[in-house]
């Protein structure tokens, strides 16, 4: 579905990412962990068009995509809830939501989607009037990813859904992925918390200094003992 | 003490220069063909501008402050002074020619109003500088040119300097001085900007949270620097009222300041040369642009010199757009260029024949090759 | 008080003029962080397509509601053209770059423009035509007096401009308000100032946004020009420089950024500079210094709140 080709990406003149390449097939959960400053936001930044690839080839469903402008690639159906969540604090609940299916026109569709993420986070329909910047740190998550979904992507990208969040709300949030993947949505989670990432997805790419290091089922990596040494705190 | 030397005989050769193309600027001029006098007041205002430039560049290029009030502290200076040249200095002239002569007692009556016009220039740095630098940003930026607007509508309306029908001035100004303060600038800039001070200035505009952690005192360095960069701006306006001899508020409207950052991001902001550079196209610009021609176009005639203001907004447009971080980036254009050409003979000897001799010991002949050159 | 009624009429006539530039100022600064110094001369633009649509339409022999009503949006859609043409051909290509760059492409279209209209125009002023008159059918006791005033009470009147500068402006910024807070558009306009990159994740065509927020300001600048030249009708290249900067002034002093900062902004200037005006000589502040009054009321206010009246915290982007 997703192809990444000996992608290179640089920021000014300092190399963020050296030839990665990967895949994401239909109906795949893959994480990407690495630690902080390895290029896992990059990677995603570039699969979402906000920056470009210096060298290489990054296709969707076939066609290249890379370089391409954001707004025309959420209309080909991808999504991504951006890291620090990135929600609008100035525009409520409701209208963040509205913001997320902003290239949907079907009323009826759009009401139907919303209610779907207050069924799946109904923490946001009690906050549906507030303003986002008033939320916690959890409940601007569950906002971001309920703000993904309204596109109906059919690859959710999450960079770091997880962090800075207190474990309950972490489990919501792992609840709510394996949700959404149980819907057929494929998706490509990128995360520090490597124990997490790997115990809810079907293959993992590790990243480090920008470039793939391993690669294979999440169940294999979560029991290699370098994976437990530098990432699980084993 | 070579450099010592060094720097004195650069002065001297400066000042001889100054005076020579001085002399060529006076009626007879040098060898029968001087300077004119429209090409006399292009090259002033270039040097005024200069001054101008440089100065705001420590403040707005250096320091990554964005002060647009530049041409507030330049009437601050050319009115101050000219208040004591005109109503205090021909006393001390005549009081002073009686003893030494008149020409230095005109450069004594001028030294002073120079004086008198930095300091004043940069007390209202101080009173302006201290409450605003606590803006950041586009708030100080639009602080900096209210002050300068209200300065300028202050003036104009003080009377015993003219108000609005303008004030007239004694011209001591001259080719020598303003040449020499645009030196003068360029080099007590230039050694702030390589001094402690100017490194702290520098990491204040890379990022002025991690400097204040770092345990330097940011607004005091801002403040310095706007006092000194408002002092330069007060020695041009100084400067320029002593030359023009007429003084009007309209000078220095803030299409004035404009200009100045103008200058400074086209050359570079971060860059003295390129400052320098600015100061110089956007002062001959406009001026190359009233030389050109009427040309029958469509069979109407069209006077590109009555467009020439238009065309220079296109210009400045079109110089933007092509090269937005400017002429010259933070870098310094340099003669760097030429001693390298000077070296490049040395290197052209085969990579081989070096035998991987350290280069320290490449200079003196060592015993080894001599015993070579006797074997061979 | 009759004097002080008229002061505070003139003043919030004025006031509602500064508010409508402000607002541009004030929508494009909080959508790209940018100072667009050309507004001012797009207010002029303004004033200038509402002057040539008046005489080519033949409405300045015969004035009438409906004809200054077709003046005002002619010269509104002119506007937002060329504030659209301004931010695609000379911001857009600058974006990423420092925004001192883009000040400065922003001074040379400000500089481009005012020259072009004196070189195509002439510095001269222009009378603007009168174009508000009152359908001749409305009862005697609506028709003001032969000077077009209403009296109120005592000596102060309000006169037909008057009452048309301020009910347009209200109107206008009602519309405004829906636009900003009720529609797709206004909330895309919000989410993009907020953050332009999640914006652009939610499948908003941001560019399209920005140039959207330039045809808004744009167009309210044009109608604040047109309504000017109702009231003080001589227009001219230059008209809007000091103009253009109370209004900057008035949208910093608001907040910037803030849409109803700007009004706030404006109307205190404009008041505050007729009760100077009016008042000042009382208290030994010459009239002169009327074009002083915005800077030094700005000053004070950003020395105690740096974000002005209304701005929360200012968000510099490290």
């Amino acid at each position: 579905m997703l192809v990444l080709e000996n992608v290179s990406v640089n920021y000014g003149a300092i190399e963020a990412l050296t030839s990665i390449s990967m895949r994401v097939e239909k109906g795949e959960v893959v994480t990407l962990i690495g630690a902080n400053g390895a290029g896992k936001t990059t990677t995603l930044r570039t699969i979402t068009g906000l920056l470009e690839p210096r060298e290489g080839r990054v296709t969707f469903e076939g066609e290249e995509i890379g370089g391409k402008p954001t707004h025309k690639l959420v209309a080909r159906g991808i999504s991504m809830s951006p890291e620090g969540r990135g929600v609008f604090a100035n525009l409520t609940v409701r209208e963040n939501l509205q913001m997320g299916a902003y290239l949907k026109k079907n009323k009826r569709e759009i009401a139907k989607d919303m209610e779907r993420a207050f069924t799946m986070f109904p923490r946001l329909k009690e906050r549906e009037s507030q303003k986002a910047g008033t939320l916690s740190g959890g409940e601007q998550q569950m906002l971001a990813i309920g703000r993904a979904l309204m596109s109906r992507p059919r690859l959710l990208l999450l960079d770091e859904p997880s962090l800075g969040l207190a474990p309950l709300v972490v489990h919501t949030i792992f609840e709510a992925i394996d949700e959404i993947r149980s819907e057929g949505t494929t998706i490509l989670l990128v995360e520090q918390n490597a124990h997490a990432a790997l115990k809810h997805s079907d293959r993992a790419y590790v990243l480090e200094t920008g470039q793939i290091v391993m690669e294979g089922p999440s169940k294999d990596l979560a029991a290699d003992p370098r994976i437990k040494e530098a990432y699980l705190g084993e | 003490m070579p450099t010592f030397v060094k720097r004195i005989v650069g002065a001297v050769v400066i000042i001889l220069l100054l005076y020579f193309v001085y002399m060529m600027m006076s009626e007879e001029g040098l060898f029968g063909f001087g300077i004119g006098a429209y090409p006399a007041d292009v090259l002033m205002l270039i040097f005024v501008n200069i001054i101008l430039a440089v100065s705001l560049n420590l403040i707005n290029g250096f320091t990554g402050q964005f002060s647009i009030g530049h041409a507030g502290f330049m009437a601050i200076g050319a009115y101050t002074s000219a208040y004591t040249t005109v109503y205090h200095g021909q006393h001390l002239e005549r009081w002073l020619a009686a003893s030494i002569g008149e020409t230095p007692a005109i450069a004594i009556v001028f030294l002073i109003a120079i004086l008198v016009g930095a300091l004043a220039a940069a007390t209202m740095g101080l009173i302006v500088g201290i409450p605003s630098l606590r803006l950041r940003g586009d708030y100080l930026a639009i602080v900096t040119l209210g002050f300068a607007e209200i300065i300028r509508i202050v003036i104009l309306n003080i009377d015993v300097v003219g108000g609005a029908t303008g004030f007239s001035v004694p011209g001591y100004s001259n080719f020598i001085w303003v040449g020499g303060f645009a030196i003068i600038t360029i080099i007590v800039i230039r050694n702030i900007v390589r001094s402690d001070m100017g490194r702290a200035l520098i990491s204040i505009r890379e990022d002025e949270l991690a400097s204040e952690a770092m345990g330097i005192n940011t607004t005091r360095y801002k403040v310095i620097a706007f006092v000194i960069s408002s002092s330069f701006a007060g020695v041009a306006g100084v400067l320029f009222a002593h030359y023009k001899k007429f003084l009007h508020t309209n000078d220095f409207q803030f299409i004035r300041s404009f200009e100045v950052i103008i200058m400074i991001v086209l050359g570079g902001m971060g860059s003295i040369t390129g400052s320098i550079l600015g100061a110089i196209v956007i002062t001959v610009l406009p001026e190359l642009l009233r030389q050109l021609p009427t040309i029958n176009l469509f069979g109407s005639t069209v006077n590109f010199a009555d467009l020439r203001l238009v065309i220079y907004a296109l210009l400045l447009i079109g110089i933007i757009l092509t090269r937005p971080q400017g002429v010259l980036g933070h870098h310094e254009f340099g003669l760097n260029w030429l001693k390298r050409a000077q070296k490049r003979p040395e290197g052209d000897e085969p990579i081989g024949a070096s035998k991987g001799v350290p280069i320290a010991e490449r200079d003196a002949p060592t015993a080894d090759s001599a015993k070579e050159a006797k074997n061979q | 008080m009759d004097t002080f009624v008229q002061q505070l009429i003139n003043g919030l006539t004025i006031g509602f003029i500064y508010a409508l530039i402000a607002l541009g100022y004030t929508m494009v600064y909080g959508i790209l962080r940018l100072i667009n110094f050309a507004h001012g001369d797009i207010y002029m633009v303004g004033a200038f397509s509402g002057y040539f649509l008046a005489y080519q339409l033949g409405l300045a022999s015969e004035p009438s509601l409906l004809g200054l009503g077709a003046v005002l949006i002619g010269a509104m859609i002119m506007a937002a053209i060329v504030g659209m043409t301004i931010e695609r051909f000379a911001y857009r290509p600058l974006r990423k770059y420092a925004r001192m760059t883009t000040l400065i492409a922003a001074i040379g279209v400000s500089l481009f423009i005012e020259y072009l209209f004196v070189a195509r125009f002439g510095n001269a002023p222009r009378s603007f035509p009168q174009l508000l008159k009152l359908p001749g059918w409305l009862p005697q006791a609506l028709q003001p007096d032969q000077n077009g005033n209403y009296r109120l009470f005592g000596r102060a009147t309000i006169s037909i401009v008057q009452m048309l500068i301020i009910f347009v402006s209200i109107l206008l910024m009602l519309i405004l308000q829906w636009i900003i807070y009720r529609t797709k558009l206004g909330t895309a306009m919000r989410a993009v100032s907020f953050n332009l990159n999640s914006a652009k994740l939610m499948g908003i065509n941001t560019d399209m946004i920005i140039a959207f927020t330039f045809a808004l300001g744009s167009s309210l600048a044009a109608a604040g020009g047109v309504l000017t030249a109702q009231y003080n009708p001589t227009i001219y290249p230059l008209m809007g420089i000091i103009t253009g900067l109370k209004a900057f002034v008035a949208a910093v002093l608001g907040g910037i950024g803030n849409i109803p900062g700007a009004v706030l902004g404006g109307l205190l200037i404009g008041m505050a500079e007729t009760f100077v005006v009016g008042y000042g000589q009382n208290i030994g502040i010459p009239s002169t210094y009327r074009d002083a009054v915005a800077f030094s009321i700005l000053i004070l206010v950003l020395l105690f709140r740096p974000a002005g009246l209304l701005g929360s915290t200012v968000q510099e982007k490290v």
